[in-house]
């Protein structure tokens, strides 16, 4: 853990007797209200500690929610539709789950942009970027079994379309796709073992990804938090301890944060969803067009740009892998996008391609929509395996202040709040 | 619209072949198979009592919407998540409790009561084991099973009616940016009733198919319908369903308006309580951001 004071003093004879014995309280004391926070953080790094909360929100509502769900091909949808009109307020913890888990990815993405335009990927801090990629391809897998289990007609579809994309690995060594999705499926079609197994694993996973944000945070907490400047804390003046500046702000912003999120589930709850899943899993009927939930849609654009299957299985699952090598694929020494002034541009522009791929893989992949759907996929390439490590060595950055302090106050506060310590 | 799955360019596997293959035997009124390449119908949005944040059910207009639903729907379609207790629930048609039980008595459809004690499901008669409904029971349509249905209905399936304003939507057609403001638009507004939208369109939309479309036999046409071909026959026509108010028209408008609202009704029984709780959550939400806000401003004006 990074070195800072530690002003934890145990009150009571018992605090006393315990912190000489297992120092939790001191150890959670230095890390949640001394630890040192940069002093100019602005709203975009709250976004942590919402995500922390959307976490325990799905934990909560879902533990509670598989006291009522039935994991059965003849009953999950009737069951579901029980939580909806009979089970005590079922219909808000129903809601509160399925808005979270939009709001949950709608978080993800803020927190990864912020990362990406602040550098927070770079050195030291490359092991808590990939335990981050990690957490981020969990969420997905989390996401996607759970939308598989209300057994509509979109669950049913979405679940044979993807595990279906590992079938392409029969072009490399034939049978080898056949058998994985057939072992995933259980049996030679998706059916209701499959949808027990998906209950099950959707159960599990959530803690394996509370596991990883344990690993994510010790990580930060060794560390340091980056910061707009991307320069690290040098001095005192530099921060702030943890408590109550950056808590008191991370509250503010997780409750206006909550209001996005109680919009969604008291006065638009089906919104973010599909009318399709409010039609039971027939697997006769195909729906007109197959769409994953929006998070992923920009994977699913990317998926069906390529015109081979397994090259776009590759891409698609290569475009999330790739940020794994983020750290070393940047080659500039300056952290944060603010003294880049080229990279911040083909920045945006990144940003404004993964946008339009999330609305193009809602769109049928038919003319200009695949044309388009290429040209975004190339630069989304394009961005992390030539412009970065390029950029890196031509690009001349601005120039930076000298400390967080600085960047704050300006340079004669910098002096002044220097000479005060 | 089976090559849609196909276009993905991932249903090579020879079982994904065998589920499109029984896909591709069109089953009349299934709305998946019904969609040609004409262009998507436009629907009209319209005004609903439940629509918005401050929308609630009218209680009246649920009240006349099931009785459309009772002497016209009802003949084919079932109601199976609606259970004859709702009905007097409050935020629903608020019928009396003890008219409820005489209507589930006396409804048509009654409940499989077999095997009885001497473990038959049918009468000597052949006739299936059945008892009269009560408050406890769901409100089922004509037919036991599927197949029943299909071998009456000339092969299509009537569909059944409890979530049926939520299982079908109306997709944007138009610009990319008016579809970013529309959406926005729709967030802000609360606007989630393109289903029922879609539904009133759906029981307006008869009308004389033009003269260069062809209707396969036993079909009808209708403007709002993927395709443009139902199997369903015009349900509603002026004055088919006599309303004890005559304020109220007895016009086709008015029927599909007022059954759109109890079928929504019926999909989401809970839209009371929910948009009633949604104020005061936002309220204390919102109070306390404001002060959490304040707070945070005091506490870092000596760091600031």
């Amino acid at each position: 853990m990074a070195q800072h004071e530690d002003t934890y003093k145990p009150g009571s004879r018992l605090e006393r007797w315990l912190d000489e014995r297992l120092p939790l309280a001191r150890m959670m004391h230095g890390q949640f209200v001394d630890f040192p926070t940069p002093r100019n953080l602005n709203y975009l790094w709250t976004f942590g500690g919402i995500l922390t909360f959307c976490l325990m929100v799905q934990i909560v509502t879902g533990i509670v929610l598989a006291m009522h769900y039935v994991p059965s091909d003849k009953l999950a949808f009737d069951s579901i539709e029980h939580i909806r009109r009979d089970v005590n307020y079922g219909w808000l913890l129903r809601n509160v789950h399925a808005v979270g888990a939009s709001m949950f990815f709608l978080a993800v993405y803020v927190h990864i942009a912020r990362g990406l335009y602040y550098g927070s990927y770079k050195a030291p801090r490359e092991v808590l970027w990939i335990l981050g990629v990690i957490i981020y391809l969990l969420m997905m897998a989390t996401g996607f079994l759970g939308y598989t289990l209300p057994w509509g007609q979109m669950s049913f579809w979405g679940v044979t379309v993807i595990t279906n994309l590992f079938s392409s690995l029969d072009s490399v060594i034939p049978g080898l796709g056949t058998k994985i999705v057939t072992w995933l499926w259980g049996g030679y079609s998706v059916s209701g073992v499959t949808l027990n197994r998906f209950f099950s694993l959707h159960y599990l996973l959530p803690f394996v990804i509370a596991g990883v944000v344990a690993l994510h945070i010790w990580a930060l907490h060794v560390v340091g938090q980056n910061n707009p400047t991307g320069i690290e804390i040098k001095t005192r003046s530099d921060s702030v301890p943890m408590a109550p500046y950056a808590v008191m702000k991370d509250l503010f912003a997780m409750f206006v944060f909550i209001i996005v999120f109680a919009w969604f589930v008291f006065y638009a709850p089906d919104y973010l969803g599909h009318a399709d899943n409010y039609i039971e899993a027939n697997p006769l009927v195909t729906p007109p067009h197959i769409v994953p939930e929006w998070y992923y849609l920009p994977f699913y654009a990317i998926l069906r740009a390529v015109p081979s299957k397994l090259g776009g299985v590759v891409l698609m699952f290569g475009s999330i892998l790739l940020m794994l090598f983020l750290p070393w694929l940047d080659t500039s020494r300056v952290r944060s996008a603010r003294y880049r002034p080229i990279f911040k541009w083909f920045l945006v522009l990144f940003f404004v391609s993964f946008l339009a791929l999330g609305y193009l893989g809602a769109k049928p992949p038919e003319g200009w929509y695949v044309i388009w759907s290429r040209i975004f996929t190339i630069y989304y390439f394009a961005f992390f395996l030539l412009i970065m490590p390029i950029l890196g060595v031509l690009e001349t950055p601005s120039p930076m202040p000298r400390s967080i302090t600085e960047a704050v106050l300006g340079k004669g506060g910098a002096q002044a709040a220097a000479s005060k310590h | 619209m089976i090559t849609s799955f196909g276009i993905t360019g991932l249903a090579r596997s020879a079982l994904a072949a065998a589920v499109m293959a029984g896909a591709s035997v069109a089953l009349p009124g299934a709305p998946a198979n019904a969609a040609g390449d004409a262009p998507p119908p436009h629907i009209e949005r319209q005004t609903w009592s439940f629509a918005g944040i401050k929308g609630r059910f009218d209680t009246e207009q649920l009240q006349r919407g099931f009785q459309v639903y009772q002497e016209v729907c009802a003949s084919c379609h079932g109601l199976k998540r609606v259970y004859f207790r709702n009905l007097s629930e409050p935020g629903g048609p608020e019928f009396n409790e003890e008219a409820v039980k005489a209507l589930a008595a006396s409804w048509p459809n009654q409940i499989f009561d077999g095997p009885n004690e001497q473990g038959d499901i049918a009468t000597r008669k052949g006739q299936i084991i059945k008892r009269p409904a009560r408050l406890s029971d769901p409100i089922l349509g004509p037919y036991d099973n599927d197949n029943q249905a299909r071998a009456a209905q000339n092969g299509a399936l009537p569909p059944d009616l409890s979530i049926i304003t939520k299982a079908r939507t109306v997709e944007y057609h138009g610009s990319v940016g008016g579809h970013v403001v529309q959406m926005m638009k729709d967030i802000l507004n609360a606007y989630q009733e393109s289903g029922p939208d879609y539904v009133h369109a759906l029981l307006t939309g008869y009308k004389n198919a033009p003269a260069d479309f062809k209707l396969a036999p036993g079909m009808n046409y209708n403007s709002a319908f993927p395709g443009n071909q139902i199997a369903m026959t015009e349900p509603l026509t002026n004055g088919r369903v006599k309303y004890q108010s005559k304020d109220i028209p007895a016009t086709v408008d008015q029927y599909s308006r007022d059954v759109t609202a109890f079928l929504a009704w019926a999909a989401d029984p809970r839209l009371n309580e929910r948009k009633g709780m949604g104020w005061l959550v936002m309220l204390y939400l919102a109070i306390t951001a404001v002060l959490l806000y304040f707070a945070k401003r005091k506490l870092w004006s000596s760091v600031h």
